[in-house]
């Protein structure tokens, strides 16, 4: 809250009724405006909602609106794209896919961000400086070599070609994030340790890792957010119809039941479900790892 | 925040000659899994790309050398990816369109919303709602904005409340002339809360005597925002500018759902093109090329991106 705000706020206990009502009006664009653009922002989302849990026959009379004259509720859409549609297998298809394709680059560019900050070595700068440009690689660079390259090995059937793509194009910006952290950590803690004979594995693990765990589930959590919510890699990299996650899932049912809202809108709830929990229990980590990512 | 910057009073690192001639063994293990995947899943494919991209590429391999002929179809001969003319279309006009909108539209809502926020007791909530759609699919905003825009004005909400004041119904997603715009908009609305929370942390770094001095001597609003705040917050704005003109150089998921590129191939953008001409149509050298143009056109931020870090010296 700025200083302003907090002057009118104890300013206004002395004014009258009509001051305050005066202030109020004099304020209200900021509230019409913040209200329509709050109303832009949940509106469309709701609508979705609603039509999830509204029976298929009422969606193709009326529009979700009307739910508020006339409710009828079921849950019969969640019950046949999970049952019917496969949306359940696409759902751990989804977890098998985002847990290791997290943690894989998690561990990996810890080790190599720690040998960034604090191991010299020789030409670590310009290491450090080829990782900052790598991070702008985009990932169709490699798909027709990598597609060609996996397909006889089988790693686009079972989740190995998923795992390591998604590894290796997070792994930049997951070491460029990391390095910056670690360097900020106490110099002498870790000079302590060294001339106590600890090794580098061994500072590693006793002392950068337990300090940077609010870097770590940064990275961890927006890493996990972006593989859940990818469609492209996994359309590329997934090439058997049995191992789809969620978001390939969804873009099939649009094809297939094109104006079928209720069905869709369901699925589209139950790939959201998991990011929705993310985001309100991890907000803060999230948002970190977004500040860190573009402003310094 | 999660990262700040090096503390001033850490030493240089002292220069010892033959340093840089010993094996550090310890470093290489460590840095040894990031450095083999990396040369693995994007070095090595990045150079076959390059070489792919002056080839035919008939499945996927080496087959005729053609040169720089893939990039001469690409602008010269394929309509798909630039047509020249009035109005110009194409993928890559397309993607003209998006950075100058989208771009423009996200800074400026996310200002906006960024510096009302802070008068009013529900910042943190109005700040929330307009993040959301950051956690969340692209492929479920993609059938959020679908239903919205449906033709039928009896499912689509939008064509509903147009039908109030008599007009439509608008098939916003089907015709040539409308996709793109169409498209934008849900861009800008999946964006605007990145743009809000970078620019409102930025806000939060002005000093609040700055503002009230200027209030004191007489500045009006108007002149605060735009010889105060727009100049103090240049740098996030061109930060959060960069990283959203990336944003549109790699879209695709929207466009895939909502669209497929169609009607026709009216909304394509250059990463939809990738993708199409790659793997739906089979034309590996084609394909090949696109990447290298999203490639090329990443460049610049590249380079931007190498300057702001290696001038910051957060290297030790």
């Amino acid at each position: 809250m700025t200083a302003t705000a907090v002057g009118a706020g104890t300013r206004s206990s002395d004014r009258t009724f009509a001051q305050r009502l005066t202030r109020l009006i004099g304020r209200s664009p900021i509230h019409i405006v913040l209200g329509l653009i709050g109303l832009i922002w949940l509106v469309p989302s709701i609508g979705l909602l609603i039509t999830s849990f509204r029976p298929s026959s009422d969606m193709r009379a009326s529009g979700w609106w009307t739910i508020f004259t006339n409710p009828s509720f079921t849950l019969d859409n969640y019950l046949r794209v999970l049952q019917g549609e496969g949306i359940a297998g696409a759902f751990l298809n989804s977890v098998y896919i985002t847990i290791p394709s997290t943690l894989i680059p998690l561990v990996i560019a810890s080790l190599a961000a720690f040998a960034l900050a604090w191991i010299k070595f020789p030409f670590r700068d310009t290491t450090f400086l080829i990782i900052i440009g790598l991070m702008m690689i985009p990932v169709q660079i490699g798909f027709i070599p990598l597609v060609q390259g996996m397909r006889p090995t089988g790693l686009l059937t079972n989740f190995g070609g998923i795992w390591l793509t998604h590894a290796a194009y997070s792994l930049p910006f997951g070491i460029f994030l990391l390095r910056n952290f670690f360097i900020t950590l106490p110099k002498d803690l870790i000079e302590a340790a060294r001339i106590d004979g600890a090794s580098n594995l061994g500072i590693f693990r006793t002392i950068v890792v337990p300090l940077s765990v609010p870097a770590i589930a940064s990275y961890g959590i927006f890493q996990f957010l972006w593989v859940w919510n990818d469609l492209l890699m996994a359309l590329v990299y997934v090439q058997s119809n049995a191992a789809q996650p969620m978001p390939v899932k969804i873009t099939q049912l649009l094809g297939t039941y094109a104006s079928e809202w209720s069905l869709l809108a369901a699925a589209s709830f139950l790939v959201m479900l998991v990011p929705l929990i993310v985001f309100f229990s991890l907000q803060r980590f999230f948002v970190q790892g977004l500040l860190a990512g573009s402003v310094k | 925040m999660a990262v700040a910057s090096r503390p001033a009073s850490r030493d240089p690192r002292p220069k010892q000659r033959g340093d840089g001639f010993q094996i550090n063994w310890t470093a290489i293990l460590f840095l040894l899994p990031a450095a083999l995947l990396l040369i693995i899943f994007l070095v090595f494919p990045a150079i076959f790309t390059v070489g792919l991209s002056t080839d035919r590429g008939r499945g996927g391999e080496f087959s005729e050398f053609v040169g720089l002929r893939n990039f001469i179809n690409l602008f010269t001969n394929d309509p798909n990816f630039l047509r020249l003319g009035f109005p110009p279309s194409g993928a890559l006009w397309n993607n003209v369109l998006w950075v100058i909108f989208y771009t423009f539209l996200c800074v400026f809502l996310g200002l906006l919303i960024a510096v009302m926020a802070t008068r009013v007791r529900y910042e943190a909530i109005i700040k929330a709602i307009v993040f959301l759609p950051m956690a969340i699919a692209a492929t479920a905003i993609g059938v959020i904005w679908s239903f919205v825009y449906f033709p039928n004005p009896n499912t689509g909400l939008l064509n509903a409340l147009l039908g109030i004041f008599g007009i439509g119904p608008v098939a916003f997603l089907g015709s040539p002339d409308t996709v793109n715009w169409a498209l934008i908009a849900v861009g800008v609305w999946g964006s605007v809360g990145f743009a809000t929370v970078i620019l409102s942390a930025a806000l939060k770094g002005i000093s609040t005597e700055v503002l009230e001095a200027a209030r004191v001597d007489g500045a009006s609003e108007r002149s605060i925002f735009f010889k105060i705040i727009i100049p103090m917050v240049s740098l996030p704005i061109s930060v959060v500018g960069v990283t959203l003109v990336v944003n549109v150089i790699k879209l695709f998921d929207l466009i895939y759902v909502m669209t497929r590129g169609g009607p026709g191939t009216s909304s394509r953008t250059i990463a939809f093109s990738m993708y199409q001409e790659a793997f739906p149509a089979g034309r590996y050298g084609y394909g090949a090329a696109i990447a290298i143009v999203m490639l090329l056109l990443l460049v610049p931020v590249l380079i931007f991106n190498v300057r702001r870090f290696s001038s910051e010296r957060v290297t030790a």
